[in-house]
């Protein structure tokens, strides 16, 4: 393995540890979203569990856009960034190292914590098992296509909004995608298909994002 | 060699410079001198490749540096007006990630050893964001102490340093000059730097 990927992962990582607040903001707000739903619409297990696929999914959504515009812009305001421009490593590798870090701290945890989160929504063990699926297949998918948001909007005002604006069109196959996975499970259905097109988003995000991530980098420095 | 041929800058609609030319070799210091806002920092912005010129290229060893790029990069450090530091972690962390992400593997042993050599060895393992300005101004230009690069581009370097530190820091450029390296830098103080050539260069 590559001794900067590994570099620019620990950094990130043992920042995530030290400022542990930021990583609990994420996880605090799914776990809320998914927990107040049940509360405020039903407690009819029937209406639960069709609601559950959409809104588990559409909370870890949310919840990993929440921290994309973190990813790059404490980077751009320390200088961090302009280094790792300027590193001999390719940016693009760097990229993903970010990336990587920015799933396992805020898209791991809500994979890990779906599944308790779905027993709220009275839903059966094989689709819990289909939601931690999807999430597993469809998070670093959400990662990589955000930090292309997350790169364009570096310096700007209400970059926040912005973000949501460019990102959510292209998050919308995977919303799709994941919560047909969790819903075709529950109504007894094979939900193979749903997760290998889950897989390929991820796998197409992960070919081409960091591309053009490294490229608005660029721009964003100079 | 590193050479610039014909280089101009705007910033918005503003000329900030033009047909700016030299050619620096082995050994060699170049000093760029001009008033505040005169476009110091955008040259050297351009020199290190995070900028393209309006006009003109820099070249290392005779080729284009955006046509090189990785080779170019492995053999420079630039220190700008951003330390590059991570608050929330110690000095000695922060370099020897940095050092890591460079590409230098042995980076944790010898971060200690230039942390010491600039006075901070008792600092080198709390967090940054207690520091001072000039201390860590002083972390960020370890990083020249672990450096093999061979042309160093410096913004500023003395700001914010005491003199024992503007004297340590002088002769490591010295040191660094005269084992065949280069250096472009900025500074508004009154520093002397052993080097067999020192070139000048104005900006208007």
């Amino acid at each position: 393995m590559n001794g900067a990927w590994i570099a620019v992962v620990r950094r990130d990582m043992l920042l995530a540890l030290r400022r542990r607040s930021d990583v609990a903001t994420t996880l605090f707000f799914f776990v809320i979203v998914a927990s107040l739903f049940p509360l405020g619409v039903s407690p009819e297990p029937a209406l639960l569990r069709t609601l559950a696929p959409g809104v588990l999914w559409v909370a870890a959504l949310l919840a990993c856009m929440l921290s994309l515009t973190r990813l790059f812009a404490v980077d751009y305001a320390d200088g961090t960034l302009e280094q790792m421009v300027l590193a001999p490593q390719s940016l693009t590798l760097l990229v993903l190292g970010k990336v990587f870090a920015h799933w396992l701290v805020s898209g791991l945890p809500v994979v890990l914590l779906a599944p308790v989160l779905g027993l709220q929504y009275a839903m059966p063990n094989d689709a819990l098992l289909v939601l931690v699926w999807s999430l597993l297949l469809g998070t670093p998918a959400l990662s990589l296509i955000g930090a292309i948001g997350a790169a364009l909007t570096l310096g700007v005002r209400g970059s926040g909004l912005l973000v949501a604006l460019l990102v959510l069109p292209l998050y919308v196959p995977v919303l799709i995608f994941g919560s047909g996975a969790v819903a075709a499970s529950q109504s007894g259905l094979d939900a193979g298909a749903y997760l290998s097109l889950l897989g390929a988003c991820s796998l197409l995000a992960l070919a081409l994002t960091p591309w053009a991530t490294a490229a608005a980098l660029r721009i964003a420095v100079e | 060699m590193l050479s610039a041929q014909d280089l101009a800058c705007t910033r918005g609609d503003r000329l900030l410079f033009t047909g700016i030319n030299f050619e620096l070799r082995a050994g060699q210091l170049l000093y760029v001198l001009g008033e505040n806002g005169s476009g110091k920092s955008s040259l050297l912005r351009i020199l290190c490749g995070l900028r393209s010129p309006e006009q003109g290229q820099v070249s290392w060893q005779g080729e284009d540096i955006r046509r090189q790029s990785d080779a170019y990069r492995s053999d420079l450090i630039y220190i700008g007006h951003l330390n590059a530091l991570k608050d929330d972690l110690s000095a000695l962390e922060n370099l020897s990630i940095s050092c890591s992400v460079l590409g230098q593997n042995d980076g944790a042993v010898r971060a200690r050893a230039a942390l010491q050599g600039l006075g901070l060895a008792r600092c080198a393992d709390i967090a940054v964001r207690n520091l001072s300005q000039g201390q860590k101004r002083r972390v960020a230009l370890a990083n020249l102490w672990l450096s093999r690069a061979r042309v160093w581009i410096l913004d500023e370097p003395f700001s914010a340093l005491d003199t024992a530190a503007i004297v340590l820091l002088a002769s490591r450029i010295g040191e660094h000059l005269a084992a065949g390296g280069m250096a472009v830098l900025t500074t508004h103080q009154e520093v002397v730097i052993a080097a067999v050539t020192v070139q000048e260069l104005r900006l208007t």
